[in-house]
Order: C-alpha cells, then sequence, then structure tokens
C-alpha cells in the first residue's frame, strides 16, 4: 500500500504545474479559446517537450511506457488549468487504438508522429441513438475489392477539428448493437468523403459531428482483427474514462479553492460569509466528495493498467465513474451556488470549471449508465 | 503507487482472520450476525478471549501488553474483527481511560487500574454528556467539591453507555465554579459505580433496547486518589482522548459484513417473483451504497499511509470517516429492513412467541437503533464544523 507519486511522475506533474501558471493562466487560456483553432500550437508542442504525449506509448516507438497512474497527476494539473488543447482525444483516446490493438507498421507510421507532437488523432465512435452503448455501431465498412468504403455518421467526435486522423468504428457485420461485427479503420481527415460539421463544447473545447460519405480506404487501414472490435473500444474507453476522473480531481479542486476563497473574502453584514454555518457545512461536503472522488480516481487508474480481469476492470471503472460523476454535480452546482451571481458570469474562472465538470458528469458514460454496468458485473 | 496490501501486511490479515475465524464463539458469532442484545457477560468473554491471547489492548506500550503492531496493523486488526462479526470491545476502559492513565496518571494509577482494565476484571463507562452539556461538554455542571481526604460529587450524567454493567465511571466535573474561563474548572475524576449515592436509571431506546443510563451523584464521597492529573485540568486530558480517535471510525470491516449480508438476503426475498436484487430501483440503491464504501476504503487507506509517511495524527481526517461512515452504516440498516418490505412491523411476539419471525422483526429496531451513529461521538455536524476550522479554516 503506497499512494505517493514515484519521482518521474512527480517530476511530470510538476513541469506542467509549472507551465501552467506561468504560460496557461486563466488569460492565456480564453485567448486559446476565442482563436480561430480552439488549441495552441505552442502548448502541444510543449507538451511534446515535456514529455507528456509519449507518457503511454512503448519504448520501441519513443514513448516512456507509463499507463494512466503515470498520467494521473499530470491530468490533475490539466483539470486545474481547464487545459482545452485535445490531449485525452488525442493521446487518451485517438492513438491508444494503434498502440494497443495496431500492427507493427501502424505502430511504426503514427506513434512516433504522435509523441513528436507532429500528429493529432481522435476516435469518430458516438452515433445518434447510441447514447452510452458502446457496441451500437450503425455506421458500414463494406469490402470493395481491395478497399473498404466507409459510410455513416459520427457525432461529436472530439478533437476531430484539430485532428489529422481518425480512427473509425463501423460495421463489418451483424446488426446495431451486436457485440459482433464492429471493425476499426484508420481514416485521413482529409480524405475524399469526410465531411466535418464542427463546433464549440460546453467545456469549451473543439468537436465536430463527422459524415462518412462513401469513404476509401486500403486493407491496411483496419486497426485488429475484421468484426473484433469491441473489446479494444471497452479498453481504451476505460483507460480514457480513468484519465477523465484524474482529470476531474484537478477541476474539483480548482472550483472548491476558488469558492473556500471566496468564502473567506466575500463580506456581507459586516462580515466573511464564510463565518455562516449554513455556509461551512455545505463546504465541507464539497471538500469530502472530492476526497471521495481522488479515492476513486485513484482506483480506476490502478485497475485499467493492472487488472487482467475484463469484468472486473469494468466493473470498478464503472464505480469509480459513478462516486466522480456525483462528485462532478455535487461540487459545480454548489461553487456556483456558494458564488452568488458572480458564479454566474462568464468573468471567473469558476464557471468554467462548472461546465467542464458538468461535462465529465456525463462523458463516457453518466452516473446512471456505470451504475447500470456496474451491477451487472457484480460478483457475488 | 500501489493501492494493495504488501505480501507482509496481507500476511498479517491472513493470520488474523484466520485465528479469529478458529476463536469467535458460535453462539457470539451468531448473537451478533442477528443484531442480538449482547450481555456483560458475553462482552466479557470474548474480551477474555482475546485478553488470554495478548490482542487485547495492541496500542498500549508493550510492557503493559501492547502487540507492538505498526499502525497498518493495528487497522487490520480492528478492521478483521469488524468483518468477522465479533462482539464490540468495549472502548471505554481499553482505549479511554486506559491511553488517559497512560499519558496523564500516576504510577500508583498505572499499577492499580491497567492490569484490570487488561484482563476485563473492571468493565468502565464513561460520566461526560449531561442534560444541559451535549456538543456544548465544557458547560457542564457536575460539582466535586473537596471536603478533607476527598471530593463530594453532586449532579447528573447522561448517555452513559452501559453503566448498568460497569464497575468504575471517569468522570469530568466541575471543581472551580469560579475560573476564569469554564474550561479550567474542569477535573478528570476516577468514581468506583458501588459507591453510596450513585444511582443508574436506564434510557430505553425506540428499538427497546437498554444501552444507554442516566447516572445520578448524591453526595459521593472520591478519595482525592482518584483524580488524574491535576485538580483544574480535566479539560486537557478530555482534549486529549478526543485527539485520540482511532483510525477504523468508518468501521469499514463491519460495513463489508453487513453489504454482503445484505446482498444474500436480496437474493432471497422476492418481488414479482423475481429475486428482489434484480429489481432495479432497489439494486441502484444498494450499489450506491457498495460504491460509497469502496470510496471510504480507499480514503480510509490514503489517510492511513499518509500518517504513516509522516507520522503525524489524523487530525480532521477522522471527521471524514466518521461522517462517511456512519452514513453506510445507516444507510445499510436502512435497505436491510426495506428488504423485508411489510414483514418488518412485527416487533415482538405477545404470546411467547413460537414461530415468530425474530430475524425479520430484529431489522427495524436496528434501523431505529443506527439512527445513533450521526449523533454519537460529536455529531455529524460537529464533525463538519472541525473540518471547517480545522482544515479550512473558516
Amino acid at each position: 500500500m503506497n499512494f505517493d507519486y514515484n519521482e518521474e511522475q512527480q517530476l511530470l506533474a510538476d513541469s506542467i504545474r509549472r507551465f501552467i501558471a506561468k504560460g496557461y493562466d486563466f488569460e492565456a487560456r480564453k485567448k486559446i479559446v476565442a482563436s480561430k483553432e480552439g488549441s495552441s500550437a505552442q502548448v502541444w508542442a510543449t507538451f511534446a517537450e515535456i514529455g507528456l504525449l509519449g507518457i503511454p506509448f512503448a519504448a520501441e516507438q519513443g514513448g516512456f511506457g507509463g499507463g494512466a497512474i503515470d498520467l494521473m497527476s499530470a491530468m490533475e494539473a490539466i483539470g486545474e488549468g481547464l487545459v482545452v488543447e485535445p490531449f485525452l482525444p488525442a493521446v487518451g483516446l485517438g492513438a491508444q487504438f494503434v498502440a494497443r490493438g495496431g500492427s507493427e507498421a501502424q505502430k511504426k507510421a503514427i506513434l512516433p508522429a504522435v509523441i513528436e507532437g507532429k500528429l493529432k488523432m481522435a476516435f469518430a465512435h458516438t452515433e445518434d441513438g447510441a447514447r452510452y452503448d458502446l457496441a451500437h455501431v450503425a455506421a458500414g465498412a463494406k469490402k470493395a475489392g481491395k478497399v473498404w468504403v466507409i459510410d455513416g455518421e459520427k457525432r461529436v467526435v472530439l478533437g476531430a477539428p484539430l485532428a489529422d486522423k481518425l480512427v473509425v468504428s463501423a460495421r463489418t457485420s451483424g446488426k446495431p448493437a451486436d457485440a459482433k461485427g464492429i471493425s476499426l479503420f484508420l481514416v485521413d481527415r482529409a480524405a475524399a468523403g469526410v465531411s466535418l460539421r464542427p463546433y464549440l463544447t460546453l467545456d469549451e473545447t473543439r468537436a465536430a459531428d463527422v459524415l462518412f460519405k462513401g469513404v476509401e480506404v486500403g486493407a491496411d487501414a483496419l486497426i485488429g482483427k475484421e468484426g473484433e472490435a469491441l473489446v479494444l473500444i471497452e479498453e481504451v474507453v476505460d483507460f480514457a474514462t480513468a484519465l477523465t476522473c484524474a482529470e476531474s480531481i484537478g477541476v474539483m479542486k480548482q472550483a472548491n479553492d476558488a469558492t473556500l476563497e471566496y468564502l473567506k473574502t466575500r463580506k456581507q453584514f459586516g462580515v466573511p460569509i464564510g463565518t455562516f454555518q449554513a455556509l461551512q457545512h455545505r463546504m465541507v461536503d464539497m471538500v469530502i466528495a472530492a476526497e471521495q472522488a481522488r479515492s476513486m480516481a485513484f482506483l480506476a487508474c490502478a485497475k485499467v493498467d493492472g487488472e487482467t480481469n475484463p469484468a472486473e476492470r469494468k466493473r470498478l471503472v464503472s464505480a469509480a465513474k459513478v462516486k466522480i460523476a456525483d462528485a462532478c454535480r455535487h461540487v459545480s452546482q454548489e461553487a456556483i451556488q456558494l458564488h452568488g451571481g458572480m458564479g454566474m458570469t462568464e468573468e471567473l474562472k469558476v464557471s468554467h470549471s462548472f461546465r467542464r465538470l458538468t461535462v465529465i458528469a456525463q462523458q463516457f458514460g453518466d452516473a446512471e449508465h456505470h451504475l447500470e454496468r456496474f451491477a451487472a458485473l457484480d460478483r457475488s | 503507487m500501489d493501492l494493495n496490501y504488501s505480501p507482509e501486511e496481507l500476511a498479517f490479515r491472513d493470520e488474523v482472520r484466520g485465528w479469529l475465524n478458529a476463536n469467535l464463539p458460535a453462539d457470539l458469532r451468531r448473537k451478533v450476525a442477528e443484531y442480538e442484545h449482547l450481555t456483560r457477560d458475553d462482552l466479557l468473554r470474548w474480551h477474555r478471549i482475546l485478553a488470554k491471547k495478548g490482542w487485547i489492548a495492541p496500542s498500549w506500550p508493550k510492557e503493559w501488553g501492547g502487540t507492538d503492531w505498526n499502525l497498518v496493523q493495528r487497522y487490520i486488526f480492528e478492521e478483521e474483527c469488524g468483518y468477522a462479526g465479533t462482539p464490540p470491545l468495549i472502548p471505554f476502559g481499553l482505549s479511554m481511560c486506559a491511553p488517559v492513565l497512560l499519558k496523564f496518571g500516576s504510577e500508583a494509577q498505572k499499577k492499580r487500574f491497567l492490569p484490570r482494565i487488561y484482563n476485563g476484571d473492571d468493565f468502565w463507562c464513561q460520566g461526560y454528556s449531561e442534560p444541559g452539556s451535549g456538543s456544548d461538554l465544557a458547560s457542564l455542571k457536575t460539582k466535586a467539591v473537596r471536603q478533607g481526604d476527598h471530593y463530594v460529587v453532586n449532579g447528573q450524567k447522561i448517555w452513559t453507555t452501559l453503566a448498568h454493567y460497569a464497575d468504575w465511571i471517569f468522570c469530568l466535573v466541575r471543581t472551580d465554579s469560579g475560573a476564569a474561563k469554564r474550561q479550567e474548572g474542569i477535573s478528570f475524576l476516577l468514581m468506583d459505580m458501588k459507591a453510596p449515592g450513585i444511582t443508574v436509571r436506564p434510557l430505553i431506546l425506540m428499538d427497546g433496547g437498554h444501552e444507554v443510563n442516566e447516572v445520578f451523584f448524591d453526595d459521593v464521597k472520591v478519595p482525592l486518589e482518584n483524580l488524574v492529573f491535576e485538580e483544574g485540568k480535566g479539560w486537557t486530558v478530555a482534549k486529549y482522548l478526543l485527539g485520540h480517535e482511532r483510525m477504523n471510525t468508518g468501521r469499514i470491516g463491519a460495513s463489508k459484513r453487513e453489504l454482503a449480508k445484505l446482498k444474500e438476503f436480496a437474493a432471497e426475498q422476492t418481488k414479482g417473483g423475481r429475486p428482489l436484487i434484480e429489481d432495479v430501483r432497489f439494486r441502484d440503491k444498494l450499489s450506491r451504497v457498495e460504491i460509497e464504501l469502496t470510496a471510504l476504503e480507499i480514503t480510509n487507506l490514503r489517510f492511513l499511509d499518509q500518517m504513516r509517511r509522516t507520522g503525524q495524527p489524523p487530525g480532521a481526517d477522522v471527521s471524514m470517516l466518521k461522517i462517511k461512515g456512519t452514513e453506510i452504516q445507516q444507510a445499510l440498516s436502512e435497505l436491510m429492513m426495506q428488504a423485508v418490505g411489510p414483514l418488518a412491523q412485527p416487533f415482538r411476539p405477545s404470546d411467547g412467541g413460537d414461530g415468530f419471525d425474530s430475524f425479520a422483526a430484529g431489522l427495524a429496531p436496528r434501523y431505529c437503533n443506527m439512527r445513533k451513529t450521526t449523533i454519537y461521538a460529536g455529531s455529524n455536524e460537529i464533525q463538519r464544523n472541525i473540518i471547517s476550522k480545522m482544515t479550512l479554516g473558516l
């Protein structure tokens, strides 16, 4: 039993924290969000430089060979800074399919470039009507001679407008919601037949709905075995969920710190409002929720790294996500309430934390979805 | 980072678990599992089994019978006792009076009382709360006046757990009503429950059980040698005891056992011809409690790891464990009662009791009884005040 970060994990988190404190304050972030791209190339280059982009990849590809635990403290820092660059969609999600399921040729072609910050990935999966069911894939891929032809529409593809390559799920057999018959393909975002409707998400990141119309890719674009992708999708989405849990700890910390500071400085009736017991107890409950969430983020990250039984991994990642979804809602809503009218404005960072926490609460499955998965996988 | 116990810690856990399984008498195990009333003899029987094994007072110094276990081992032992469902170790002697005597007591007091606490020769209770002094303990009024070689004590205590079993009581009393600060006139006294002038009156709780009492003091003579530490320094002693809270405040082992039992039980109960545990509305509640308990266990281990690394006492963290742990205990007892539906209504037989389903009938009283957990040992609202002040600086 040991809950300490090792030296390397600590150093990485420290360099990210230093960078965020110096070059990614609230004002700098505002400018990035308002920019055309909605993401800073210089920030991304810094991420590559300090080694962040290489953490969850094998040493052969130039990576660090780390897992979710190695990224925990960094994700917390990313959360605290409300970083909008697409680290999670590109590195924690998109490129993970290549790293975990790709051929040697695919790994060589893609991962070194990802690690150097020259190539961004995104995962095009969610469809209308799927909600959080990972097996719900209606988009299709048909073999036509030596190529695959992909047709279908994907919703809310995180980081798609910034991505160079997409990992696209498409059905090669069976019906929507069948576990068998889902395949994954590497598709250039700029390929013929791919069109994007880009937008800003509630938490101020960039995403898009992506339409695939007769998109042709070669046989070498298939990731893993034809029709067998669901297991890999579940594994990678669990990994991304664990990282999101870790990120949420940083966002909740930001919201709690800002709220506590506000309680100590805002005066009404001649005294700081933090002297009122009605507010003190609510603040305490926010802090307890964040502590319990932190424990569950540890659990999720440890399980996606080390649990060899997929059912047990899924069960405990779901347990973590239930708790964290609840904590995100609780902390974000109370943070605004305790800030009063000022909390409603765009001018305070806490309202942006609220937006990020609201998204995290439902990203990769809301509390109800994970409660259902948790109960279904109960061993006893 | 590693969430798991080390191989040595696991071996220790298995040793404790194995020994408890082999040595916990079946009748006591059953009584605890079925929430039955435990008699004085039940409690002392288990106490003496542990004393004989040498495990009754792990945290005491070795020369007085401590086990020399580290922090994690002590935590594992306590949680394993909860998980096995042993009778509770009554804390008033072992982990309240004894630590006070070890820190503040005279040599004579240590020699006189500690071995008897260890062996279960004396049953202790705690005289803190008074009718007008609950959360605001320093307002207490029970008075001790020095007369020659003894104090004369007059007043009343309330919520005195197991006073009806006790041989001795340790009390906070006011020895100086003129002190500038009300905390300064308080002293810590040890009293023989058989002394003339002490009356114990039961307070029957809503579950029908007799756990707590009122204790009245009417001109009770207490020898001066039974004063612990200095006269007027009782508040220092009391505060030390509050800081001496144990790390198993969350009672995770016991709640794990209750949860496992609830799952088994909910699988046997039916709703619409299907096992109740498959009912989505019931199942969601159960899952949420299980997830809360998982989060609390990891939080508890994190605090323990932090204590181990920094050597600092847990401070206000214990308050968090108390709040979450008691909420979980209450939620579990409520779900147990809900699991039997209308069969939770029978309370006790009125005709001798043949065929009376005493297990189902025990669930509602258990639910009633567990309401105490968020009130006792510093109500959960007081715990929030502590965190607010100590951790948040509000």
